[in-house]
């Protein structure tokens, strides 16, 4: 479990941007996780509260979007989405896949007050 | 007060990937080649150093250990200066992954200068260490037998990104069912043609040709 260390990043990206913005307070935070990242949203926000305090963050409140884990096939060209275990092709059987999306671990947005 | 919503973008280890670069340049000014060694508590990663160690030692290749650890406990450095060889270890106070701030510490208390390869023993997981950058040149995974065929299938990030696969502990594959097949068809969803040694560090088996590809990247 790695979440303290990438609730600090989420914290000092998000304050790096409002700083810059000159905002009073940051009211929320947009993460973007992909399926592939393997973060807990529950964990995350209990840091949060954590380390947040008495920083421009400072009750701000995090919207996590996940994103689901696309493959192809690379040899039927078949798209599919990768359910909790990993799967050959589920429509020829083809071992050869290239993950799509999944790996998404961002923060996109904030919204400030000013 | 007006609201306004700003649209930032960024990965969200972003600076743990430049630390990461800046590692990489460190290794590069020294001409040192670095790997990034990963596996699940028990695989083999000590017992791989130490038997790297002593392969390597008759051509003269001189060898730095960094050892992540979570607890203060000095038995894998203590056994890599019993081999003759220089180490640093890094104390991650229970986390459970090396990240590059780490690496970046440990690298100023080593003198680089005399070495020809750095491995970097990260914590024994394999979840979190997929997702930290280090800076060094390659990753490296020692699988072992005992731990079962359906590693790939559970644990699809370390094996993505990887660029040697070492399957240790084929010494014990008349005892215990495992798949060979079965774990190389995970392994080539996930990273095709992954270049992969399968070794016993007990026995010596195999190792050479995990020896061979350290020294063909070895430059000095």
């Amino acid at each position: 479990m790695h979440e303290l260390s990438v609730t600090e990043s989420v914290l000092e990206i998000a304050c790096k941007h409002a700083e810059k913005a000159q905002a009073k307070k940051v009211t929320d935070i947009y993460l973007v996780i992909g399926k592939l990242s393997s973060i807990v949203d529950d964990s995350v926000q209990f840091y949060w509260d954590f380390i947040s305090e008495g920083t421009l963050c400072e009750e701000a409140t995090l919207h996590f979007k996940r994103i689901s884990a696309e493959l192809v096939c690379l040899d039927c060209d078949h798209k599919y989405t990768l359910d909790d275990e990993l799967t050959p092709c589920p429509q020829c059987g083809s071992a050869r896949i290239r993950v799509i999306s999944g790996d998404e671990f961002n923060l996109e947005s904030i919204e400030v007050q000013k | 007060m007006s609201k306004n919503r700003i649209k930032i973008v960024e990965k969200i280890l972003n600076a743990n990937d430049r630390l990461a670069k800046a590692n990489r340049q460190k290794f590069d000014d020294a001409g040192v080649y670095t790997i990034n060694l990963m596996a699940s508590p028990g695989a083999g990663k000590t017992s791989l150093i130490i038997k790297t160690i002593e392969g390597l030692i008759a051509d003269g290749v001189q060898i730095g250990v960094i050892e992540g650890d979570t607890a203060p406990v000095t038995i894998d450095s203590d056994k890599i200066n019993a081999a003759g060889m220089p180490a640093v270890q890094i104390n991650t106070g229970g986390e459970c992954h090396l990240d590059a701030v780490m690496l970046e510490t440990a690298i100023d208390q080593m003198d680089l200068t005399p070495l020809d390869l750095v491995i970097v023993e990260n914590v024994g997981n394999l979840i979190c260490p997929a997702a930290f950058e280090l800076g060094t040149h390659s990753k490296v995974v020692v699988a072992s037998i005992p731990e079962g065929d359906d590693k790939p299938y559970k644990y699809p990030n370390i094996y993505r990104g990887l660029d040697v696969l070492i399957i240790n502990k084929t010494d014990l594959l008349p005892y215990i069912d495992f798949d060979m097949d079965y774990f190389r068809q995970g392994v080539e969803m996930l990273n095709p043609g992954l270049t992969t040694f399968t070794v016993s560090c007990k026995t010596g088996e195999g190792l050479d040709g995990w020896l061979e590809w350290l020294k063909a990247r070895i430059s000095k």
